[in-house]
């Protein structure tokens, strides 16, 4: 069954130099207990469409349209009252940055029980119970006594745990992950990376990591969704995606995971820069940097093709021949 | 901590000593006190005694060198006018002037916080705007101005609270304070508004300033991930964090405060050091200006001190505290 539908989501900004159109058309669903892995450059707006889901966009921006689905209501829609009540409850967030995220002049049991009493009428000792299994379910240990920590006392790694048990407080239908652990080192990313992965399947809860490294989604997520320029230019099982990329621009993606070509050297890079958001090219966003790119890519916008089941791509000259991929 | 704290010990006594060297001088060149103690029509005999008696006859540094030693036991001189200790006679007035200075204190909390925290929350809008406005009268009014008007308002026409005056005073710990009684708190609450006007402006800024800054930051925003509500994130996130620089701000501006309250103290006849300081000054009367200016001096720096104090305790990452996990 599906928890979140998302269609043809609009996120704009409107700033001085023009309206930026962060998230522009985006489509996707995920069922109960998948994990989505949202994946593009930096600037391709996986953030925005994160905060979108949670309604959390900061002025300038704005959801100027769509559905965004949850259990049946379109979020875009709620009152923000409502909204409120599923934050942290139905569908919860971890951030890209840990050291930013928990509040420094209040104490990790202050932040916890808040984040149970702000959705259930329950004592301060059971809100407190329950941050203490939830402390201990991401691994840290001695849990009881760290709750009368501050934030500074952590380490990064330890400060995203904390976020990560704040998000399963109120076993949420949804998790949206930013980036969790981009900012953290190797051994410690893969650490907890295991761990959500354990806790998603344990809990049933649906998830969408967000990253730019496909290296974390191979792992990790059930399906990809490959973002540029506010919008999903392909689609489909990881495996799939992953053996046969059918966008030009997620062939310089798999280019450009360590490891996945020779060894060692340092990989194809995407040629150009990331486009400049408030002044998009008429035509395929991505031909300036597009090896396939022809006249027609630069003039007409490519539309979202369903090539196979569960499989679509966003391009005039797809790499693979629908019928053919896994 | 404790080698922090001792130095900031170490460096209030060498301001103390500094400024008694200041205070002192300054006061010696101006005027002749033995003018304004001694009437015309005193007889040579007289104004030989009353020379002796307050060491006037004496080198300009020993006279100093007295007056250090004296003050170091707490005796800055007899008054000339009422022949009392100085010390005593400020101490005498001191409470009055430093409840004033606490209620002052409470009200511009009281005011310039939600204000200020509200303001920030609504930059952009006209709420916002209009607190800005507003905070600028507050600036801008002189004292006296905003005194009389307030007693034009609230005693001459309303005839809501009393203009002048002290009222009922309640003894604690034998001191005489209004704060606790009804009636003597109906007499501070014009006076203590009056003072507070200009400090409520500061902190609404600086309140107003601080929940801009931080309603962007990524805590907020991890907060309403968590569907804190709004109310809340103001006033339990943004408001403990802008806490530390109000509070440190508040404090220094304490000092400044007292300062303030001579005019204050003069438009309402509040009894205070204030308006002791201002019957002092009109009667040259030197050990209590002396008395007056090393008091406040010793105010300022323990005001400082406790300031430090509180900070370390408002902000957790100051704190000394155990390890990392
Ligand atoms: N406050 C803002 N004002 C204007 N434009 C913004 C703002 N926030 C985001 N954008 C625009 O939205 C685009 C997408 O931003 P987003 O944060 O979603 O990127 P991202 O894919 O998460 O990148 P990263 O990997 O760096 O986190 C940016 O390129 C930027 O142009
Ligand atoms: S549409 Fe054209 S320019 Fe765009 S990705 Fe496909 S081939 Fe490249
Ligand atoms: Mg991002």
């Amino acid at each position: 069954m599906s928890v979140l539908e998302v269609h043809n989501l609009q996120t704009h900004f409107f700033t001085d130099a023009g309206v930026v159109k962060a998230v522009d058309g985006v489509d996707f669903a995920l069922n109960e207990g998948e994990v989505l892995g949202l994946v593009g450059e930096s600037g391709s707006g996986k953030s925005v469409t994160g905060f979108s889901i949670l309604r959390l966009v900061d002025p300038p921006g704005r959801v100027v349209g769509g559905h965004i689905m949850f259990r049946g209501q379109d979020l875009a829609q709620l009152p923000e009252a409502e909204m409120r009540r599923l934050r942290g409850n139905k569908i919860a967030m971890i951030f890209q940055d840990p050291m930013m995220t928990l509040n420094p002049v209040l104490r990790i049991d202050t932040q916890m029980i808040e984040a149970v009493r702000a959705h259930e009428k329950v004592s301060a000792k059971a809100a407190r119970d329950r941050a203490i299994s939830a402390l201990a379910k991401v691994g840290i240990p001695s849990p009881a006594e760290r709750l009368d920590a501050y934030p500074h006392q952590f380490s990064g790694g330890m400060r995203q745990r904390v976020a990560i048990a704040i998000a399963l407080l109120n076993g949420p239908d949804l998790i949206v992950a930013d980036e969790p652990t981009t900012a953290l080192d190797v051994t410690i990313q893969s650490q907890i990376l295991a761990e959500i992965q354990e806790l998603a399947r344990d809990t049933g809860t649906a998830l969408i990591w967000i990253t730019h490294d496909l290296a974390v989604v191979a792992g990790l997520a059930d399906r990809v969704a490959v973002m540029y320029a506010g919008r999903i230019v392909e689609t489909g099982q990881t495996d799939a995606v992953l053996t046969a990329p059918g966008h030009p621009y997620s062939v310089g993606l798999l280019g450009s995971i360590p490891g996945h070509g020779q060894r060692g050297e340092r990989l194809t890079q995407i040629p150009g820069m990331a486009p400049n958001m408030a002044h998009l090219p008429p035509g395929c966003a991505f031909a300036p940097r597009c090896f396939n790119a022809d006249e027609r890519c630069r003039s007409d916008a490519p539309g979202i093709d369903e090539i196979d089941t569960g499989r679509a791509l966003r391009c005039h000259h797809p790499l693979i021949t629908p019928g053919v991929s896994a | 901590m404790l080698v922090y704290l001792l130095r900031r010990i170490a460096q209030s006594i060498f301001v103390a000593l500094a400024m008694m060297v200041i205070v002192f001088f300054g006061i010696y060149m101006i005027g002749n006190p033995v003018d304004i103690l001694i009437s015309p029509d005193a007889t040579p005999r007289e104004i030989e005694e009353t020379m002796a008696r307050f060491g006037f006859d004496q080198p300009i540094y020993i006279q100093f060198f007295t007056f250090v030693g004296n003050a170091l036991q707490g005796d800055l001189g007899r008054s000339f006018v009422h022949g009392e200790s100085a010390v005593t006679l400020i101490l005498h007035y001191m409470p009055a002037t430093l409840e004033l200075a606490a209620l002052g204190l409470f009200f511009s909390v009281l005011i310039g916080v939600p204000l200020g925290v509200y303001a920030g929350y609504k930059a952009d809008k006209w709420q916002g705007r209009a607190i800005m406005t507003g905070s600028i009268f507050g600036f801008s009014l002189p004292n006296f101005w905003v005194g009389m008007l307030l007693i034009l308002i609230f005693a001459v026409e309303l005839r809501w609270l009393p203009s002048t005056g002290r009222g009922d005073t309640v003894d604690v710990f034998g001191i005489r304070l209004s704060i606790f009684s009804e009636n003597g708190l109906q007499y501070m609450i014009l006076p203590a508004l009056t003072l507070a006007l200009y400090k409520a402006s500061l902190v609404t800024r600086l309140a107003r300033a601080g929940t801009q800054e931080a309603l962007v930051q990524d805590y907020v925003k991890f907060a309403r991930a968590k569907g804190v509500s709004e109310t809340r994130i103001l006033f339990v996130h943004v408001l403990k964090n802008i806490m530390i620089p109000i509070v440190t701000v508040l404090g220094l501006e304490l000092g400044s405060m007292i300062a303030f309250a001579v005019v204050t103290e003069t438009v309402f006849a509040w009894p205070g050091m204030g308006k002791l300081l201002i019957d002092s000054i009109l009667t040259l009367d030197r050990p209590v200006i002396v008395a007056y200016l090393m008091m406040t001096v010793l105010i300022f720096i323990v005001i400082n001190l406790v300031v430090d104090i509180v900070y370390t305790i408002l902000d957790p990452r100051v704190r000394v505290t155990g390890g990392t996990a």
